[in-house]
């Protein structure tokens, strides 16, 4: 604990009166507003905020993947031309030992890190590239190679979030006091 | 001479567990005499010596002193063990050699480093760090402004989760102490409180996590919660007193005492105060665990109290039967170091190794047993105890609860699981050759 920080102890004892904590501060961050945040500002929440507007279809995200994905996660998300890219379809039951291979399909918790490690991290050679309706009919044609969705269903802020995962209630936390 | 008093006391004395481990005071100059060697006068063998004569390097001047200097062309082979050497497009991962380094400060040439996604190459004159989300003043920060806040320096481990992964296999890979532990590494850390930069921006008491994003290619986020950045996080700017190494982060780096390495967001930009976890990528997939009958862990933050025996080890066969000195580092993420057990006869009776202090919280901690190998085959393993009363387990009871890998595990690069913290056993054969066994 960091409690014989002379911050620490000026922002504790102030805190019992009524001046504002800013003022016992060293001033040294630059002010912002929220809106010159938003080009960094790519985090999403699983309950889907932070979403952004746009949709995608099944059918479009396959002519894209072809196009900017498939060279490293062959046909159809079915595995990589090297043994370093993931499979996006697929998954054996985690029952199966300790080391089975985790997949979309038998281990994400939410359909948003989809969209999310898509957006942020994808093509691995041209990151932060993909439109956001881009990124949603990727994310939508990954979800129903998975038939974790209708081939027809339309992907967006509001139909992402509520895409049910498998693996979702098989979690459990070793330390929640940590939390 | 306190020796001279003790000459004729039996040497079995000294002896504290079997197949020749002896009392950790002995050879630290605390007055016990080593066993079995009061009264010996120099080498058992007795081989005769060189006459001395001088070496080249004492009858010439030297070299130019350089600017920046770098270890004897005689250490080349001290260097990290990289699993993508030539730079092919995936992730990168480069292990501390430890069974070639003393002491407990890794040096930073030999820091661990994974990067998803290559080193970036940052202009710290154009790096910012932004806090923004639930607090009431959005900040943004630079190099040369968290340098002007009053900068704590603490010791600290890092540890990747995925470290020791090939322990996980069923039958035990012939390799280098730092190939099967040489994604932790140990540092002094020098930064600003992360919490003085939340109580700037004014965090809202609602705020439960923080996603804390690197500016590298992949933005690596990973979400910590605020609790943790109330206790002991700081964004670090120094490590061992220089700016930290580009492969470490440059030039900043959240740090998380004793939390996965993933978690000490390297070329930290940007930390935003929200209200649930992000479930990143990483957080989802490659840092959460496969249990045996398939539950799954999320959120294991904690890398557990562990020990591994560096000296002797797998390539550093011993050669004469003698004194020799079983050393290693111990260290916990939830606290001190309280007691380094050491075993030479593969755990079935144990001594107390000495600590060389000062034992930090979340650090590395190095133990030092003194041995005397008789030259019959021998186990040694060590075994670490925290202040908090945890205990390194045993092989058997950490693979009762957290299994072993199903498919035969082939390379030391493999991670078939993660957080490995059971012991590591190093089998001495009567030729003095080591290798690396299950006890």
């Amino acid at each position: 604990m960091f409690t014989r920080k002379p911050f620490a102890i000026i922002a504790f004892v102030l805190s019992f009166s009524a001046v504002p904590a800013l003022a016992q501060n060293a001033g040294l961050g630059k002010p912002l507003t929220e809106g010159d945040t938003k080009q960094w500002d790519i985090a999403i929440l699983p309950d889907g905020t932070n979403l952004p507007t746009g949709s995608g279809t099944p059918a479009k995200g396959a002519k894209i993947f072809a196009e900017k994905c498939s060279a490293c996660h062959g046909d159809a998300g079915k595995g990589g031309i090297a043994p370093y890219y993931p499979a996006l379809v697929g998954g054996q039951p985690l029952t199966n030992g300790i080391d089975t291979v985790k997949t979309i399909a038998n281990y994400y918790a939410y359909a948003t890190t989809i969209f999310d490690y898509t957006r942020r991290a994808m093509p691995y050679n041209m990151p932060r590239s993909l439109t956001d309706d881009e990124v949603y009919s990727l994310t939508a044609y990954i979800l129903s190679l998975n038939k974790l969705i209708g081939d027809d269903d339309v992907m967006d802020a509001k139909t992402l979030p509520q895409v049910k995962m498998p693996n979702r209630d098989n979690f459990i936390m070793p330390y929640p006091d940590r939390l | 001479m306190i020796h001279s008093k003790r000459v004729g006391r039996s040497p079995s004395h000294d002896y504290v567990a079997g197949n020749g481990l002896i009392n950790r005071r002995a050879l630290l100059g605390q007055g016990i005499a080593i066993a079995g060697a009061v009264g010996a006068a120099g080498s058992i063998n007795g081989a005769a010596a060189d006459p001395l004569v001088d070496e080249p390097w004492s009858l010439e001047f030297g070299s130019v002193i350089p600017p920046v200097q770098t270890p004897s062309p005689f250490e080349k082979n001290v260097v990290r063990s990289l699993s993508n050497p030539n730079g092919e497009f995936r992730n990168s991962h480069a292990r501390t050699p430890h069974q070639l380094l003393g002491g407990t400060v890794t040096p930073n040439g030999l820091h661990f480093t994974i990067c998803h996604c290559g080193v970036p190459n940052i202009d710290p004159a154009k790096h910012k760090l932004v806090i923004h989300g639930m607090v009431r003043q959005p900040l943004e920060f630079t190099l040369e402004t968290l340098s002007r806040y009053p900068l704590v320096t603490r010791t600290a481990f890092v540890e990747c989760a995925g470290n020791s992964a090939p322990m996980f296999s069923k039958v035990p890979l012939q390799t280098t102490a730092g190939m099967l532990h040489g994604l932790v590494s140990n540092s002094e850390w020098t930064g600003v409180p992360l919490s003085t930069l939340l109580d700037e921006a004014g965090i809202d008491p609602n705020a439960k996590w923080l996603i804390a994003e690197g500016a590298d290619a992949q933005q690596l986020d990973r979400s910590v919660p605020v609790k943790k950045a109330y206790d002991d996080a700081l964004i670090a700017i120094y490590q061992n007193g220089e700016h930290l190494m580009p492969g470490n982060g440059y030039p900043m780096r959240l740090l998380l005492p004793g939390y996965q390495g993933n978690m000490n967001v390297k070329y930290v930009h940007r930390i935003k105060a929200v209200d649930q976890p992000a479930y990143s990528y990483f957080e989802t997939k490659n840092y959460s665990q496969i249990l045996p009958g398939g539950k799954t862990w999320r959120f294991h933050f904690v890398m557990e109290v562990k020990s591994f025996i560096t000296h002797p080890s797998f390539g550093l066969n011993l050669g004469e039967p003698g004194v020799y000195s079983i050393s290693g580092v111990a260290y916990s993420g939830t606290g001190r170091i309280s007691k380094v057990m050491v075993s030479a006869d593969g755990g079935k009776s144990w001594g107390e190794a000495a600590l060389q202090g000062p034992i930090h919280e979340k650090a590395f901690t190095r133990f030092v047993m003194p041995w005397r190998w008789d030259g019959q085959p021998a186990v040694l393993l060590s075994r670490a105890y925290d202040d908090g009363g945890n205990v390194q387990p045993l092989r058997a009871e950490f693979v009762a609860k957290r299994g072993e890998a199903v498919n035969p595990v082939t390379t030391p690069l493999a991670f078939p699981n993660q957080h490995y913290n059971s012991t590591t056993s190093w089998a001495v054969d009567s030729k003095g050759e080591i290798t690396h066994v299950y006890a």
